[in-house]
């Protein structure tokens, strides 16, 4: 198999890697990455502060008032 | 406080989480099956220098980069529930269930996310090699993610590792080798990642079909087509195997699962296993007289040989269960849904009885009850059952999506042997009823890998957590209104996606491989 010989202006650089590949990036490749990016920040700018909070953290401070509001919630409903 | 739990609020709970999780399957078994398939053509590339390898190589990881952009955080949503929909279930396995998801985060998603940059933006920049490794790299990394994944979930089938904490109410992991090599997530792993593998078999072969009937890419597709055919010829083979190692298990740990997934309510020595039946929809009570099936085909001590490797072992159906009494494989006598739920209720009464002793610093006292919690905590979850039919999974579902899945799956095995021998006898151009059978085959792909996890999770209910949490103990105190306004605004943006995803697929598959060579770099 031939060495391959890189020259220095071409051997491998993490950037210019990077901002060739999205400079040089085809419509549907922008298209893919508008999608990913508007999801993104409507699962966790939207969707996850007001849908979906801890509900646990939202009630309680402490993990001893977790562990107690989980215990009664756990206990009553098998006693009920 | 008014803790009346609305069962409307669990079912849409239930409802929002199945419809999350089978939307993220739609999208993962193909990236997990693609992946594999472009790492051996890119392998078959470099080893021969054959360009048209890298040309398919190329179209297939667009195919790929495509999937994995539109599925990409469609789990994240999952988690999301964990914290708010399912808040007593995610505080009371959080010290053990978290730990394999945040490993999963860290390790496999970063993995995958560094090398699958180089397998995009390096071609041309690095050698073939390097960008073969960086290949096979981003390969490992999604199918790591899947482990961890599936180690989370094998725990909530067959709870191992881990020690109840009556102090903080949690379960806290006592063995992570325990976790990692229960033998339920090894197995779920191979099976689940194989299934990914068929669906993108399927995929591969139905594409490539599509382009031999328009007869356009016909080099491209041919190659295609029969590498796919042999790959998911494979695929579907081990996927039996390991379906034969999930029976296995199912009997060993969850024999009400294997029960239901065979409608089996009266237990038998040298049971067999049913190919192909209907249910008898008059069949209303477990214990009724009424016959199951209004047919079925069996083949005879097939299911006793699955679950027991035992022509003539014992198989106990639903009845069995409930009623107990019946030898298990280490001797001892099967409990009774009675004697169960006794148990679960001692280990409740000893948990609110170890807090009120600790409170009262009646240390000797907590210690007594701490015990008694112990002993009797396996059947923890008994104790939120009322009746023997709380106990019963719906029967009609698992049942039919078991066989349904197992039909599909000898159908592929079928028509990918029929495929790779018209490729070798160089007829597949011609037997056009083939191609169009292969096209018209990637939705059945899909619909097992679907139905899968239906019979795994349905077949699991009503527990979280076998024998430990049930689903109605497991979720939050919220209103129903408020899940179901986020079960709405997921099947919108879910559909949205899924529907932008095949908008673009379908573009891109519509201009073809040449078109990705043209332009040598990431598209």
């Amino acid at each position: 198999m031939e060495a391959e010989v890189v020259p220095k202006k071409n051997r491998f650089n993490w950037f210019i890697m990077f901002w060739q590949g999205f400079t040089h990036m085809t419509n549907y490749g922008k298209t893919l990455w508008v999608l990913v990016i508007l999801k993104l920040i409507i699962m966790f700018f939207i969707l996850k502060p007001f849908f979906f909070p801890k509900y646990l953290d939202e009630k309680f401070d402490s993990d001893n008032e977790k562990a107690s509001y989980v215990t009664t919630e756990l206990v009553e409903r098998s006693l009920k | 406080m008014d803790l009346l739990l609305n069962s409307a609020m669990v079912n849409w709970s239930r409802a929002q989480f199945a419809m999350t999780a089978g939307y993220h399957w739609l999208f993962v078994p193909l990236t997990l099956g693609l992946a594999i398939i472009m790492s051996i053509m890119e392998s078959i590339y470099v080893k021969t220098g054959d360009e048209s390898w890298k040309r398919a190589t190329k179209f297939w990881q667009k195919i790929f980069g495509i999937n994995f952009a539109i599925g990409v955080a469609t789990g994240i949503i999952l988690e999301f529930q964990f914290g708010t929909n399912w808040s007593n279930y995610s505080w009371f396995v959080g010290d053990i269930f978290g730990a394999p998801l945040v490993i999963e985060g860290i390790v496999a998603f970063f993995l995958e996310a560094t090398f699958i940059s180089i397998m995009f933006f390096g071609w041309n920049r690095v050698s073939k090699k390097t960008h073969l490794t960086a290949t096979w790299l981003t390969t490992i990394g999604a199918t790591l993610s899947a482990f961890w994944i599936l180690v989370a979930n094998a725990w909530m089938q067959y709870p191992i590792g881990m020690e109840f904490n009556p102090d903080t109410v949690r379960n806290e992991m006592t063995d992570f080798w325990a976790l990692v090599s229960s033998p339920i997530a090894i197995n779920k792993f191979f099976h689940a990642v194989l299934s990914g593998w068929g669906v993108a078999a399927a995929f591969v072969v139905g594409i490539s079909a599509w382009y031999l009937i328009i007869k356009r890419h016909v080099d491209f597709a041919l190659k295609s087509i029969k590498m796919g055919a042999i790959f998911g010829f494979i695929s579907f083979v081990l996927l039996a195997v390991t379906g034969d190692g999930s029976a296995y298990q199912v009997s060993q740990k969850q024999p009400m699962k294997l029960a239901t997934m065979e409608g089996l309510y009266e237990g038998q020595a040298g049971a067999g296993l049913i190919v192909a039946g209907v249910l008898n929809p008059k069949k209303e009570a477990f214990n009724d007289e009424v016959d199951p099936y209004i047919f079925k085909i069996s083949i005879p001590k097939l299911l006793s040989y699955l679950g027991y490797r035992d022509l003539n072992a014992f198989v106990p159906g639903i009845k069995d269960i409930i009623d107990g009494g019946y030898k298990l494989q280490d001797g001892s006598t099967a409990l009774s849904f009675a004697e169960k739920k006794e148990k679960g209720q001692k280990a409740v009464e000893a948990l609110v009885n170890y807090k009120v002793a600790k409170e009262s610093k009646r240390i000797a006292e907590a210690e007594i009850f701490e015990k008694e919690l112990r002993d009797n905590y396996a059947y923890f979850g008994y104790s939120y059952l009322e009746n023997p039919e709380d106990n019963i999974p719906n029967v009609p579902i698992t049942f039919y999506s078991f066989h349904l899945m197992v039909i599909i799956g000898m159908y592929f095995i079928l028509l990918f042997l029929v495929i790779w021998f018209f490729g070798r006898k160089q007829k597949l151009q011609s037997a056009k009823w083939l191609l169009y059978v292969g096209l018209w085959s990637i939705p059945l792909a899909y619909i097992a890998s679907q139905l899968g996890w239906i019979v795994a999770e349905v077949g699991r209910q009503p527990w979280t957590i076998q024998d430990v949490l049930p689903v109605h103990a497991a979720v939050s105190n919220l209103s129903s209104g408020h899940v179901l306004t986020t079960f709405i605004l997921f099947a919108v943006l879910f559909t949205g996606l899924l529907i932008a995803e095949v908008t673009i697929m379908v573009k891109q598959i519509k201009k073809g491989p040449d078109e990705v060579y043209k332009n040598d770099t990431f598209n």
